[in-house]
């Protein structure tokens, strides 16, 4: 069945991107019209969302040109169930982004929002990619408009958090451009679809390097805290929230279909590293000093549970890790703006200089209360549905998996409780100004769509949950995971 | 009485339109009143290329298989003539860029005339079919090389870097030379058909020979260890014939060096393979180290090419179809990269009169933002990112080392391009990440003219960058077709 659906996903904010830099407008104009193409992206996902089929376990809205075919290698998109989610919170959080943007009155309109619509298309194309190069294009595409974003709307210190993020994910995505190359000429097409399996382990290091840089999962993870924090809020939005994704989506999509031995030989390790990134992140932010700190090393959190539900592989846990990475991007991306919202009226995230911004503010109490309380992963959260499932899945493995993934649990909720008393409680913090106000209009547009999206999950996480894998049967080759 | 060989006219038309731009143009320079002479003589250079390109299109189209003319001087086939197509679109370009360069009124016609005799030279170059039109062609288009660097006496550093490149040129040249007596004494050959045809694998005549030949040409292709012109030359020279120097010369060097190793010497490629492929390691650290620490851009843009001639030499290692395929594809975008990123460069010189650096790029991104564009996709061409054919071009030459079992050469590539991120992306980020308010600097003289066409210029270069990463399957047929007939 080919559609033209995903390839619209892809290229719609890619021409708005090429309108929005020729076109004659004022920044405001071409931020509305930005702001209206990313809506626009959204309404184009709930239809290919309306036309999926969650049964099968095929791909779907799939299309396919020749790009060069003397190396077979294709223009070939498509997506599977669980791809589907991937775009769909990417185009959710790319437009609460851009229209963030948009509200904030970025500087260099033109610039912005052209560079936030070409990001769109390029982590869709990710998400949707079904050849190798066309792949690594898109992964590689990611990288130009973020280098700018952050190096020109960034913090004082832009300069070396652009070199380091470069410099780490360059780094990366060659050993996987090596990783690429051989072994398309090995298996004789690029195509994903049509690959057979590989048992070599250099090369699933190759591409297991550049995801878990990408995600990051520790110890690769040293791009991260000079990145989020120098970047503009929306930027660490998009970077935590679903950029990140596109590694945990590399590891779902690549290193586990195309390596499925290896990747069983290598689960200890990868289950290790995601253990240590848990705890460790966990710890980092309850330790951390300020809004963004806490969030950026929760996320390093999260995608170490992530990574347990992933690698535990069995349906339960790879279901719980879509969910949750679901819930991550929406999360993360509402955090990371709330933390931008809130230095706007203070001009710092620091938490000894921050408090009591609760009195007198009840839209910005109310938000910060309740994204914080998904995070935590209360019960009846959307969040505490994934953490089950991928807790339950990675028992499977054995049961001291669970216990760390428990534990970093319990400490979620010390960071975030600890987080969410610095801002909201306490004395009013020495940087909190009298006259700052509560949620703007347009602050709250911004967030209350996503907080609803959370609160819808939480309501019915089988949306996502049991429509991840069609049919139960995608990765039925990987799932074969021992313990059970 | 002296028996005359049959001349094929057309297949040396492209060189005889960019002799006869030439000789016209000296004319002009002599003929006609000073007003006029400008832009007559660069839409007579310009014509003399666009002639030359669209003769080269000519040959190809009716050179379906190839074959040694005029005594055997001479090869007319695919190879040689989409050299040619990829060479004067190069020098049309560069005549675009030179337009506004400030240059004496009264060299200006001298100055197309010396563009378009190397342009000449390198399209008779490429053709070589024999030791002797080999060393006739490099010195032919060399001599009007090393006259274009030092043409503009008024430019600081002009008559050093066509001194020093002059000096090092000969060196080169007489390299060639020596290495083609040795091969000519071991074989008694002149041809690179008959070189091959009377054997004489593993004569260590033939071997030093063949080294001195490779190294010969490497001077050319400015190749590590034999690079030591580059920087100066590249920055002394007027920039756009450092841009038709970068796109041009590498492009007849390299694709000469493969001919004479595939043509000549294919049963000395299990030597030749690792002479080359340590030539292309040492220009890949060398090139990427060396720009390191540059802070003028036209000597990081100089080891850029270095180390792009590396990379162009693990396509000529590899020694296969699909090596042949990956070399010709990689030059066409690097060509335009070159051409355009130089472009630009020129393009801030005449804005500021002085030396473009990091540091004065500032803010050219905001204040010209077409040209600031053109540059960031320039370098992350370079780079080898997605949407610039630089990224398939160095696919194709990873796959093709791969393919022939030269995986080291993978690791080596990788670690370049790692490496290269810095000053590649220090290029944008000096353009776009630093106000120029900060650097308080006057422009000389008011507004910047607007330079139609060098903008022009530049965006040729853009489409091509681009357009080559979408339209592989074509360029990589019409390389097929160009590498059908040669050996290996």
């Amino acid at each position: 069945m080919s559609s033209w659906l995903s390839t619209i996903l892809i290229f719609l904010p890619v021409a708005g991107a090429l309108l929005v830099a020729v076109a004659p407008f004022s920044s405001y104009v071409l931020g509305s019209f930005a702001a209206l193409v990313s809506l626009l992206e959204v309404g184009f996902w709930i239809t290919s969302a309306t036309k999926f089929d969650f049964g099968s376990p095929k791909l779907q809205l799939d299309q396919q040109a020749s790009w060069f075919s003397d190396l077979n290698v294709s223009y070939h998109v498509g997506q599977f169930a669980f791809s589907l989610w991937f775009v769909g919170m990417t185009v959710v959080v790319m437009a609460a982004c851009t229209i963030y943007g948009w509200w904030a009155g970025r500087e260099r309109g033109r610039a912005y929002f052209s560079l936030m619509l070409l990001l769109t298309g390029a982590i869709v194309g990710v998400f949707t990619a079904q050849d190798l190069l066309l792949f690594y294009a898109f992964f590689e595409a990611m990288l130009i408009p973020l280098y700018v974003l952050i190096g020109v709307w960034g913090g004082a210190a832009r300069l070396r958090a652009t070199i380091t993020f470069v410099v780490y994910t360059v780094v990366g995505s060659l050993l996987m451009l090596a990783a690429i190359v051989v072994l398309g000429l090995q298996q004789g097409t690029f195509d994903l679809t049509k690959m057979g399996t590989s048992t070599s382990t250099w090369l699933f290091l190759g591409f297991v390097a550049a995801f878990l840089i990408k995600a990051p999962l520790a110890p690769l993870h040293g791009w991260l805290p000079i990145t989020y924090r120098e970047s503009p809020p929306e930027v660490s939005a998009i970077l935590s929230g679903i950029v990140g994704k596109a590694g945990l989506y590399g590891l779902l999509r690549i290193a586990i279909p195309v390596f499925p031995s290896v990747a069983q030989d290598w689960r200890y390790v990868l289950l290790a590293l995601a253990s240590v990134s848990l705890v460790y992140g966990s710890l980092l932010a309850f330790r951390a000093p300020d809004f963004r700190g806490v969030v950026m090393y929760s996320s390093l959190a999260q995608a170490g549970l992530i990574v347990l539900g992933i690698f535990a592989f069995n349906d339960l846990g790879f279901d719980g890790a879509v969910l949750q990475i679901v819930n991550h991007a929406l999360i993360s991306a509402t955090l990371f703006l709330v933390a931008g919202m809130v230095e706007r009226r203070t001009s710092t995230g620091e938490f000894r200089l921050l408090g009591g911004m609760a009195r007198g503010r009840p839209a910005l109490a109310t938000v910060v209360m309740t994204i914080g309380i998904i995070s935590l992963a209360v019960p009846l959260s959307s969040s505490f549905a994934g953490e089950f499932l991928i807790l339950a899945g990675v028992f499977r493995q054995g049961w001291g998996w669970a216990v760390v993934g428990g534990v970093a649990i319990v400490l979620a909720a010390m960071y975030m409780l600890r987080a969410i008393s610095a801002v909201l409680h306490q004395d009013v913090g020495p940087a909190v100004p009298e006259s700052a106000l509560d949620l703007r209009p347009g602050e709250l547009a911004v967030v209350v769509p996503l907080i609803l999206c959370l609160i819808g999950l939480s309501a019915w996480p089988a949306l996502v949950s049991d429509r991840a894998v069609g049919g139960q049967q995608a990765f039925v080759a990987v799932d074969t995971g021992g313990g059970k | 009485m002296i028996q005359k060989p049959h001349v094929d006219w057309l297949a040396i038309s492209p060189s005889l339109a960019l002799i006869g731009a030439a000789g016209l143009l000296l004319m002009i320079a002599v003929l006609t009143p000073r007003v006029v002479r400008k832009p007559l003589a660069a839409l007579i250079g310009f014509s003399g290329f666009v002639i030359a390109f669209a003769l080269a299109v000519v040959v190809d189209a009716k050179t379906p298989a190839g074959s040694a003319i005029v005594h055997d001087s001479i090869f007319r086939d695919r190879w040689a003539a989409l050299a040619q197509v990829i060479l004067a679109g190069s020098g049309a370009v560069a005549v675009l860029l030179s337009y506004r360069e400030r240059m004496r009124d009264e060299h200006v016609a001298e100055y197309y005339a010396l563009l378009t005799a190397a342009g000449a030279g390198m399209a008779f170059f490429v053709q070589a079919s024999n030791l002797m039109t080999l060393f006739l062609g490099l010195e032919w288009f060399s001599i009007a090389l090393y006259v274009l660097t030092a043409i503009d006496i008024d430019l600081i550093g002009s008559l050093e870097a066509g001194l020093k490149y002059l000096v090092v040129g000969a060196v080169g040249s007489a390299t060639l030379l020596f290495g083609s007596a040795l091969v000519y004494g071991a074989t008694g050959q002149l041809s690179f058909d008959r070189i091959t045809a009377v054997g004489h694998q593993g004569d260590a005549m033939v071997v030093v020979g063949l080294a001195m030949v490779i190294a010969g040409l490497a001077f050319k292709a400015s190749a590590a260890p034999f690079h030591m012109w580059t920087p100066d030359a590249y920055q002394g020279a007027p920039t756009p014939v450092t841009a038709f120097m970068a796109s041009a010369t590498k492009i007849a060097a390299l694709v000469v060096t493969y001919r004479v190793l595939a043509v000549a010497f294919p049963h000395d490629a299990h030597l030749w393979r690792y002479g080359i492929a340590v030539i292309a390691c040492i220009s890949l650290a060398w090139g990427n180290i060396g720009a390191l620490a540059q802070r003028n851009v036209k000597r990081i843009l100089a080891y850029s090419s270095v180390s792009h001639a590396g990379f162009m030499l693990i396509a000529v290692a590899a020694a296969s179809q699909l090596g042949e395929r990956a070399l010709m594809y990689y030059l066409i975008p690097y060509a335009a990269m070159s051409l355009g990123a130089f472009g630009v460069v020129a393009a801030r010189e005449r804005e500021l009169g002085v030396p473009v650096t990091l540091h004065n790029l500032a803010g050219m991104g905001w204040e010209r933002p077409f040209l600031g564009v053109s540059m960031w996709v320039f370098m992350l061409g370079m780079l080898g990112f997605p949407l610039t054919g630089g990224f398939v071009g160095k696919f194709y030459v990873f796959a093709a080392a791969y393919d022939h079992g030269f995986w080291w050469l993978i690791v080596a590539g990788v670690i370049a391009t790692m490496i290269s991120a810095y000053y590649y992306l220090g290029i944008v980020r000096a353009m776009y990440f630093r106000d120029s308010m900060e650097l308080r600097l006057a422009p000389a003289g008011g507004a910047p003219p607007r330079e139609f066409l060098l903008s022009a210029g530049v965006a040729i270069s853009l489409v091509v960058t681009v357009g080559s990463f979408f339209a592989v399957q074509p360029l990589i047929d019409v390389a097929k077709s160009a590498a059908h007939h040669l050996p290996l």
